[in-house]
């Protein structure tokens, strides 16, 4: 397994927001994790990437345990995440801002990479002088997914990367989700959106409440009749 | 008549200029964390004594100077480290009033180590005026407005054309996803406070052949630069220079046109109308907004 979270808690103060989760992230694998608005699963990213501490249990990234590692530390390792709500520096340019994704890496590697990423994304490269904050919604999830593939992830964490995004839009995220993941880009991503993203997930877990009620193959949930229920609005 | 208002502007501009790299410090450490920090004019203060008392040990002034300004920045870092980080996350309000204690403390701690009286530092290069335009100006001046010209576009590369710099900006706008790229948001606001020490020392060191320096001197100094960053719109850096200059020329017009006596009111007077009319400063628009 390249990410194993085991037994893992996570509190606001005294509001428990994480109970005891389980998740296994295998290498290549995409991953999804569905759940309604306040179950958790912005937390769970938050603690996997040590922006918020756990309080009970573990993550283990290829077998080594990471739950003690600063966010910086474990952006090296490559635990990479894309928050939610389009986190751009607003007044950087597009480019500093992808940049600023490589930030842990060697410069002349990195280089590179912003190429590939001008090639991925070709609105970015055209914008690449502008700055973040006037681009567009989906320019800007473009440029926030850019920015993370930036630092090479080993595993690259997606806060509901197709939130408020109009439908053309949330199918080129999804398009570019499934290209990446056909890339060998192992993927852990968090959606509302959970019928598309169990059409294209290995495997899927559901959150309720901060902890972990269902888990199984895309297909499986898809089809199963209490996610058909909660989720998918049939 | 002309003269005389080349003059004025002259001597404006040079206290301008050490306004400005103050209030450069203001807006360093307000961009990294929203703290204004009360404790700068001791940064200016130390770079002062700091050179004096090297002098005194009969090193040579290049030497003293680089103690000084090291001195200075380790007591930046020292205050961020151990009087700032231990409460980061207390509120802004209780942040500011640690940097007030800590002003008050370097003070009490430099006139123990020291004294009260007023040094004079000699002028880097000689002190015979030079006549321009019928008005005189010191070579102190012209070192003053050098080094400050210098130390923007030092600092102007460095924010925008290094990965450290970039990364105290992105910091500044955004420290969640600053942390997700992996940049230590710590260190960030370690290192404002070791530049901010930098650049009020700095200041603290070439206004000293000038105007005489002493323990008290951050006060005063401390207070203009703070007004410099407010006018200029707390936090942008080229509005703290800005800010910087007007308040210095006006004092200079103040003292030389009206009295003396109104020069230290011209600051906080030229403050009171900014707060009212345009409460973002002068090139305000709309606040920073930050998530
Ligand atoms: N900073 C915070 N302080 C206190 N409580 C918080 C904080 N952030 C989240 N919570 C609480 O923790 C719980 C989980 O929140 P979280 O943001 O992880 O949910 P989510 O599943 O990502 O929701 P959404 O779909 O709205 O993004 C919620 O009850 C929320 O109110
Ligand atoms: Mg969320």
């Amino acid at each position: 397994m390249l990410l194993e979270i085991r037994n893992l808690s996570s509190q606001y103060g005294r509001i428990k927001a994480l109970r005891g989760i389980d998740v296994d992230v295998d290498e290549g694998e995409l991953v999804a994790l569905v759940g309604a608005n306040g179950a958790g699963k912005t937390t769970l990213l938050r603690t996997i990437s040590g922006v918020q501490p756990a309080s009970e249990g573990s993550v283990m990234l290829a077998k080594r345990e990471i739950t003690s590692f600063s966010s910086s530390r474990r952006v090296k390792l490559g635990v990479i995440q894309v928050p939610e709500g389009r986190q751009v520096f607003g007044p950087m340019s597009v480019e500093d801002n992808l940049i600023l994704g490589s930030y842990t890496r060697e410069r002349a590697e990195a280089a590179r990479t912003i190429e590939e990423m001008y090639t991925r994304f070709p609105v970015l490269k055209e914008k690449r002088h502008q700055m973040a904050g006037t681009l567009s919604g989906g320019q800007q999830q473009m440029l926030t997914m850019g920015r993370a593939l930036m630092a090479k992830p080993r595993i690259l964490l997606l806060d509901e990367p197709s939130m408020g995004l109009a439908p053309l839009l949330v199918d080129e995220i999804f398009e570019i989700v499934s290209q990446l993941r056909a890339a060998g880009t192992t993927i852990f991503m968090v959606e509302q959106n959970a019928f598309m993203a169990l059409e294209i997930a290995d495997r899927a877990y559901v959150l309720e409440a901060g902890q972990i009620t269902l888990s199984g193959t895309g297909k499986e949930l898809l089809s199963n009749e209490k996610v058909i229920e909660a989720y998918l609005g049939i | 008549m002309f003269a005389e208002f080349l003059q004025f502007l002259f001597s404006g501009i040079t206290v301008g200029a050490i306004y400005a790299l103050v209030g450069l410090g203001f807006a360093i450490i307000y961009n990294a964390s929203n703290v204004i920090n009360f404790a700068q004019g001791e940064f200016v203060m130390l770079g002062g004594m700091g050179t004096v008392f090297f002098i005194g040990l009969g090193l040579p002034m290049p030497l003293a100077v680089l103690l000084a300004v090291s001195l200075t920045v380790i007591v930046g870092f020292g205050l961020e480290r151990f009087a700032v980080e231990p409460a980061r996350d207390a509120p802004i309000v209780t942040l500011i009033i640690i940097t007030i204690g800590a002003s008050i403390f370097l003070r009490g701690a430099a006139q123990l180590v020291w004294d009260r009286n007023f040094h004079s530092v000699a002028s880097f290069s000689g002190s015979d005026p030079i006549m321009i335009g019928g008005a005189s100006i010191l070579p102190q001046s012209l070192w003053i407005l050098g080094c400050t010209v210098v130390i923007v576009i030092a600092l102007h590369m460095f924010f925008n054309h290094s990965m450290t710099g970039k990364s105290i900006i992105a910091t500044s706008h955004n420290p969640l996803a600053a942390k997700l790229m992996g940049i230590n948001t710590s260190m960030v606001l370690l290192m404002s406070f070791g530049l901010s020490a930098l650049l009020g020392a700095s200041a603290g060191i070439l206004i000293a052949p000038i105007s005489l320096t002493y323990t008290g001197v951050g006060i005063m100094l401390g207070l203009k630069g703070f007004c410099a960053a407010v006018l200029g719109g707390l936090g942008k850096p080229m509005g703290a220079i800005a800010g910087g200059l007007l308040v210095g020329i006006s004092e200079a017009m103040t003292a030389g046109y009206i009295s003396s006596a109104y020069k230290d009111a011209v600051a906080f007077i030229i403050i009171l109308a900014v707060l009212f009319l345009m409460p973002n400063g002068l090139f305000g628009g709309r606040g920073t907004e930050r998530v």
